[in-house]
Parts: structure tokens; C-alpha cells; sequence
């Protein structure tokens, strides 16, 4: 299973100290450029540069077809379709300029700690304020929502596992319910955790 | 000194905690009882996660009604799911988030990071992904969580339920060193030799206060009278209903 709270991958490389604002930026504008004035050679450099960054900032490569492999049906169909347009060099490019957006970010992701890019985002938030919106609440509910995912699998599992125990084959609805309760109790003794951390 | 004075609560209607009153002044109090008696209700009346309906709780004479949030900040809180207390995805980030607005700067918190998982055997585990951690790791990174705010008195509602017997010991040890006051509820009877004091509860009362020894004795005493007065049925009760607790 892979999910976002397993990416962070330690490191003491150049993207790892980079500020995350200034990562952000840098990605933002490198693919910005790449759409807007790209040629073909320029989308396909930059993919090669974006997966030679993976060694360079210490990760190891295999991540960089880990990030790759669930946007090949996508780029399939996009293939697929310009191909049948008549334009494979489009098609080309197109794949390419996906490719190092995914790349980037990822790399963006794997060399920043989710709590770093909270506080990132308090900070760019912090406007807000004038709104009545609370900043730190803000990166708390995005820092659940990041930690929601987990939950929910070990919720499924469970429920999954005793379904199956008892042998009710053939019936998955009937672990709607169990899966449910056990979001909400879960959700409900973290709440209770957090307010005894202060949290709340 | 937390203080309960004629403390009752009840969840819809019915009664959990029944009048109780205690000073808690020794430094390691164990809290024993059977299933439902209403330890966990009384533990979480002591950091004003549950305010009770009638009676108060106070720290150093100050009312959970009015000071929850000061009280929280003093008397830290344990929880028996280790799973669910872990709120950050990595094991330091975790242990960090407790220290948001308490006016540390970067360094420092990490710093004060860094001491805590050393001092609780997760320093390689810092950048780890929390939800990965062993049962045991787990719920000693939510000690460490707790402790990294430095509470005067450490509240823990069965720490080890879920623990394996070597992580039980360890869990405990690290219990045992804590310079805090210590109040512990548990079913692990023999962890509480060494103790001060051991409250036994029963149905929503204190019905025995006192040394750990005389205290498991009658724990155990009054546990067989009840089980063979429920006739080797095997038999679920809840204190008020006689219904059966699920
Ligand atoms: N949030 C709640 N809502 C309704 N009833 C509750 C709630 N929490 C506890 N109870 C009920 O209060 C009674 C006392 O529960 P409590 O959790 O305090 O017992 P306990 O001594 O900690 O038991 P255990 O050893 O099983 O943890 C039980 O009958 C329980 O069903
Ligand atoms: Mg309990």
C-alpha cells in the first residue's frame, strides 16, 4: 500500500533543505515554462532532468517509476487518442509535460515533511485571518485529512477480516455499517486524544 | 493535588459515577475494577474531558467546570489505543505537534523532540511513519507525545491493554522512573506492588483505598464472590441496568 504519509523519505540533500516555499515555487514555475514555451525537446529534457534530481537529492530511483506507474493508463489514453489524431509528437509532448509535473512534485513531496508543507501553508494562509478563517486550524484539518487515510484502511481491513471470519460470503454490503462505526469511534477517540493533547 | 469532591455522572441516564470523593496526593495511585465500574469515566473527569454532572473535580483548588484548558496542559492523558492518539504522519512530527503555540522556536523544539524519543528508545525512529510503528512503539511514541509537554501529573487509562507481555514491562518501567504523579488504571494487578496507593471501583464507587496488597486482595475477592454468584454462567453485567454492558 502506498500512501502519502509513507513518502517522506529523510535526507540531508540540496531539496531537502531548500525551503519548501521555495520548492514550491520552483516547481510551480518549471512547469509553467515547460507548458507555455516548451518545444518537444525542452518537455523531453526536462523529464529526463526531473528523474536524474530522484539520485541527486538522495531518493532512491525506483521512487521515480513508483510516482510514474499510475499515470501510464493516462497516458495511455492520451497516446492513444493523438496517435489517432495524427499527431505522435504531440502525443509525445504531452506525455512528456505530465511526466515532469508528476516527477517534480513527488520529488517536492518525497524531500518535504508533511509538517513542514503545513506550516508552509499556515503561513501562505495567514491572510485568511481577515476573513475570520484560522490559519493553524486550517493546516490541522489538512494534517487529519492526510492521517484520514490510514484510518480508513485499517477500518476496512478490520471489518474486511471479520466478514470474512464468520464466513459471510457474497454479502459485502454488510460491511457498510461495520466499516462506519468504526470510522466514526476511531474519529471519535482521536478527537478526545486531541482535546487531552491541547489540540482542540 | 487533584481533589474530587462528590463526584457523580451519569450517560443517559445512567448513574457511572456515584458520589465519589478523593484526594489524590500520592505520587503513583493505581485505579483497579471490573469492566464498566467507571474507572475510565473517573480518570477522564480529572482533566475535564468529562465534567460531571454534579460534584467538582479541582486541581490545586481550581474547578475542571471553569479551567479545563489550563488542567489539560497539567495533567497529561494516556489513552488505551495507541492508534488513535497519533495524530502526525512521521514519529517526530508527532511528538512535535504537541509543542505548536507554546512559544519554542524551531531549534528548540527539536532539541526537546530529539531528548524525548532518545530518553524513550524511538530516536531511529524519528522520521518513521507513525502508523507503522509496532503496538508497542506506538503507544510508548504517545507517552512521548504526552510527556514532551512536560504535565505535572501523567493520567493513563490501560496503557498495555493492547501490549504484548515484553511491552507491558516496558510501558511500565518507563511508568515507574517518571518523576510525574502517576495515576494508572489497569487489569495488570501485579503492576502495582510498588505502588502508593490503589483505588478499587466498583459500579461508579470507591469501594476500597488504600495498599496495593490489601486493595488487589479485595479486588479479587469481591471479582470470585460475583462470579459464582452469576453461577459459572458466564454473564456481562453493567453497574445499573443488570443488563449486559454491550
Ligand atoms: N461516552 C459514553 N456514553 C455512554 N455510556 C458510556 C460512555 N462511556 C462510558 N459509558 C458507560 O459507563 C459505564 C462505565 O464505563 P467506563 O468506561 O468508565 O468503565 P471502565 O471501568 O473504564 O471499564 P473498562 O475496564 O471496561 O475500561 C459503562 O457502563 C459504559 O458503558
Ligand atoms: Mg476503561
Amino acid at each position: 500500500m502506498v500512501t502519502v504519509l509513507g513518502l517522506y523519505q529523510p535526507g540531508d540533500s540540496l531539496a531537502h533543505r531548500t525551503p519548501a516555499g521555495v520548492k514550491l515555487l520552483v516547481l510551480f514555475c518549471a512547469v509553467t515554462v515547460v507548458l507555455v514555451l516548451g518545444t518537444l525537446w525542452v518537455a523531453v529534457g526536462g523529464v529526463v532532468v526531473s528523474a536524474l534530481l530522484y539520485p541527486l537529492c538522495g531518493v532512491r530511483a525506483r521512487y521515480v517509476w513508483r510516482m510514474l506507474r499510475p499515470l501510464l493508463p493516462f497516458l495511455a489514453l492520451i497516446v492513444g487518442f493523438q496517435v489517432l489524431t495524427g499527431d505522435p509528437w504531440a502525443a509525445v509532448r504531452t506525455c512528456a509535460v505530465l511526466g515532469l509535473a508528476v516527477l517534480l512534485s513527488g520529488l517536492v513531496t518525497l524531500t518535504t515533511q508533511v509538517s513542514t508543507m503545513l506550516a508552509l501553508f499556515e503561513r501562505l494562509a495567514a491572510p485568511l485571518r481577515h476573513l475570520g478563517v484560522r490559519p493553524d486550524r486550517l493546516a490541522l484539518v489538512l494534517a487529519l485529512t492526510i492521517r484520514a487515510i490510514p484510518m480508513v484502511t485499517v477500518a476496512w481491513q478490520t471489518s474486511r477480516e471479520a466478514y470474512l471470519a464468520r464466513g459471510l460470503r457474497g454479502r459485502p454490503h454488510l460491511m457498510v455499517v461495520p466499516v462506519v462505526v468504526g470510522l466514526v469511534r476511531s474519529a471519535e477517540a482521536m478527537g478526545e486524544a486531541m482535546t487531552a493533547r491541547g489540540l482542540d | 493535588m487533584l481533589q474530587l469532591e462528590n463526584v457523580t455522572h451519569a450517560y443517559e441516564g445512567r448513574t457511572v459515577l456515584r458520589d465519589v470523593t478523593a484526594e489524590l496526593a500520592e505520587h503513583r495511585i493505581g485505579v483497579i475494577g471490573a469492566n464498566g465500574s467507571g474507572k475510565s469515566t473517573l480518570a477522564r473527569t480529572l482533566n475535564g474531558l468529562v465534567v460531571p454532572d454534579h460534584g467538582r473535580v479541582l486541581l490545586d483548588g481550581r474547578d475542571t467546570r471553569r479551567h479545563a484548558r489550563e488542567i489539560r496542559r497539567r495533567v497529561g492523558f494516556v489513552f488505551p489505543d495507541p492508534g488513535t492518539q497519533i495524530i502526525m504522519p512521521t514519529v517526530g512530527e508527532d511528538v512535535a505537534i504537541g509543542l505548536r503555540g507554546s512559544g519554542l522556536d524551531r531549534a528548540e523544539i527539536d532539541e526537546r523532540v530529539q531528548r524525548i524519543l532518545r530518553r524513550h528508545g524511538l530516536a531511529d525512529h524519528r522520521d518513521h511513519p507513525a502508523h507503522l510503528l509496532s503496538g508497542g512503539q506506538k503507544q510508548m511514541l504517545a507517552l512521548a507525545s504526552v510527556l514532551v509537554t512536560e504535565p505535572e501529573i501523567l493520567v493513563c487509562d490501560e496503557p498495555t491493554t493492547l501490549l504484548d507481555l515484553r511491552n507491558v514491562k516496558v510501558i511500565e518501567r518507563t511508568l515507574r522512573t517518571l518523576p510525574q504523579q502517576v495515576i494508572l488504571l489497569t487489569h495488570h494487578l501485579d503492576s502495582l506492588v510498588d505502588f502508593d496507593r490503589v483505588v478499587v471501583m466498583d459500579e461508579g464507587s470507591i469501594v476500597f483505598d488504600g495498599a496495593p496488597a490489601a486493595a488487589v486482595a479485595h479486588y479479587t475477592a469481591r471479582m470470585e464472590r460475583g462470579a459464582t454468584e452469576a453461577g459459572g454462567e458466564p454473564h456481562l453485567r453493567s453497574p445499573d441496568s443488570g443488563e449486559p454492558a454491550w
